[in-house]
């Protein structure tokens, strides 16, 4: 057999999407979001949920504008590129499920992989678990698309199933500008902690373009470089850290270590089987976290029910107390990362649909 | 001339099972039918990290792609 030759010279905007994300990560830090938090999906769709009501954790509750920005931005690339198109039906149930797991690894880890990566570029060695962890993920959510895992077909969704969600953001935008009573606003913690709303929107945008158009994913940057050897979308996450790297050490915010990291705990199992969940639930999903938001802006109904999933996901991680603290993770987080563990090798090797 | 359609399956379902075609051949033709731009480029990247020849026609929302494979 011969031997597979990637052209590399191809992934010149994955490139830029993933420096991009790095550089405006760290200086959404320094306008004011929290530590090593420029961008995290996770924290961030917890975050609205909390400011919506459906979680009570006083500490992070805002609807942060730059979730609303990520959807919107390749909601208007794709539309730009005529690229948008919605679809669905494939496993909806059960990608609202994973989307779930995945927000309660993520909140036992505190942060989805982008934020795995930028803390990693913060310094924050902790992260190096959670590298592990999501690498592990992926290696078994690899042996299941090997076996011939797969979550069923998708087709063609009326027009305006995709414009939902692209509305819902419009909508939440609104509120976090108006703040009526009803929108819950953190005034302590990591919720009360923010850049500027239009700095933060429009780094959200930019980010949601450049990632629509580059496809940037974290979970395929790995999996596609363990199972077939293309580089491609590694080189992304490859930019991201280094970019964000440089940009934290220029703006002072690089500082290596495993203590006093900040939204970070030191419970070094805790971080690696809780980056696994978030792994092998992306390979399950076809995609890391942030790609779900683009491919929901794209109109793909099904990633906006993983989208819906994380958010419900995040609510019960708060009201169950599952969520970590910087303290550590709690013990029905850690009963919950195992079980739910179980639940998603269970799917990876149950689910074979034609 | 194999042909896999792989419309309407997710990332990275198309390119696995292109793969697995091109591993089993010599030499022939592959027809790959897609429905997303993501997934197009994705099996003509594979294509050309095989050295093979790929010809993409656009079907309406689809795309269809025959990669021809030359023994070496």
């Amino acid at each position: 057999m011969k031997k597979a030759n990637w052209p590399v010279w191809l992934s010149g905007t994955v490139l830029l999407t993933g420096a991009s994300l790095g550089v405006l990560a760290a200086f959404l830090v320094r306008w004011g979001n929290p530590g090593n938090m420029g961008i995290c999906v996770a924290c961030f769709l917890r975050d609205i949920a909390g400011g919506l009501g459906f979680h009570r954790a006083a500490g992070v509750q805002y609807i942060r504008p730059e979730i609303m920005g990520i959807i919107l931005g390749a909601f208007v690339a794709a539309f730009l590129a005529k690229e948008f198109r919605p679809t669905g039906g494939s496993s909806t149930l059960l990608r609202f499920i994973l989307g779930m797991f995945s927000m309660t690894g993520a909140l036992v880890f505190l942060g989805c992989p982008v934020r795995m990566a930028l803390r990693l570029s913060g310094g924050d060695l902790n992260a190096i678990l959670g590298v592990g962890g999501f690498a592990s993920g992926i290696y078994l959510g690899v042996i299941f698309l090997r076996r011939g895992f797969t979550l069923g077909r998708s087709g063609s969704a009326g027009k305006s199933n995709g414009i939902i969600l692209p509305t819902i953001m419009l909508g939440l935008f609104l509120l976090l500008i108006a703040r009526p009573a009803f929108i819950f606003f953190s005034e302590k913690g990591p919720g009360s902690q923010y850049a500027p709303v239009l700095l933060s929107f429009i780094a959200g945008l930019l980010i949601g373009g450049l990632a629509q158009r580059s496809r940037f994913c974290l979970v395929g940057g790995i999996r596609d470089f363990i199972l077939i050897g293309n580089p491609y979308l590694f080189f992304g996450l490859m930019a991201l850290i280094a970019s964000g790297t440089l940009t934290n050490l220029f703006l002072g915010q690089f500082h290596l270590g495993f203590s006093d990291q900040p939204v970070a705990h030191q419970a070094h199992l805790w971080n690696f089987l809780g980056m696994m969940l978030v792994g092998v639930c992306g390979v399950l999903l076809g995609g890391c976290p942030l790609r779900q938001l683009i491919l929901a802006g794209e109109g793909n109904v099904d990633s906006t029910f993983v989208v819906l999933g994380m958010l419900a996901g995040a609510a019960l991680a708060h009201n169950f107390d599952l969520a970590s603290s910087p303290r550590g993770p709690t013990t029905y987080g850690q009963i919950a990362v195992i079980a739910l563990l179980l639940f998603a090798l269970l799917i990876g090797i149950k689910e074979k649909v034609a | 001339m194999i042909e896999i359609d792989v419309r309407g399956l997710a990332c990275p379902i198309p390119v696995i099972r292109t793969k697995k075609a091109l591993d089993e051949m010599q030499e022939g033709e592959i027809l790959t039918i897609v429905d997303n731009p993501a997934s197009k480029e994705n099996v003509m990247r594979l294509a050309r990290a095989y050295g093979c020849q790929i010809k993409v026609e656009p079907a309406g929302e689809d795309f269809r792609l025959t990669i021809t494979r030359r023994r070496t």
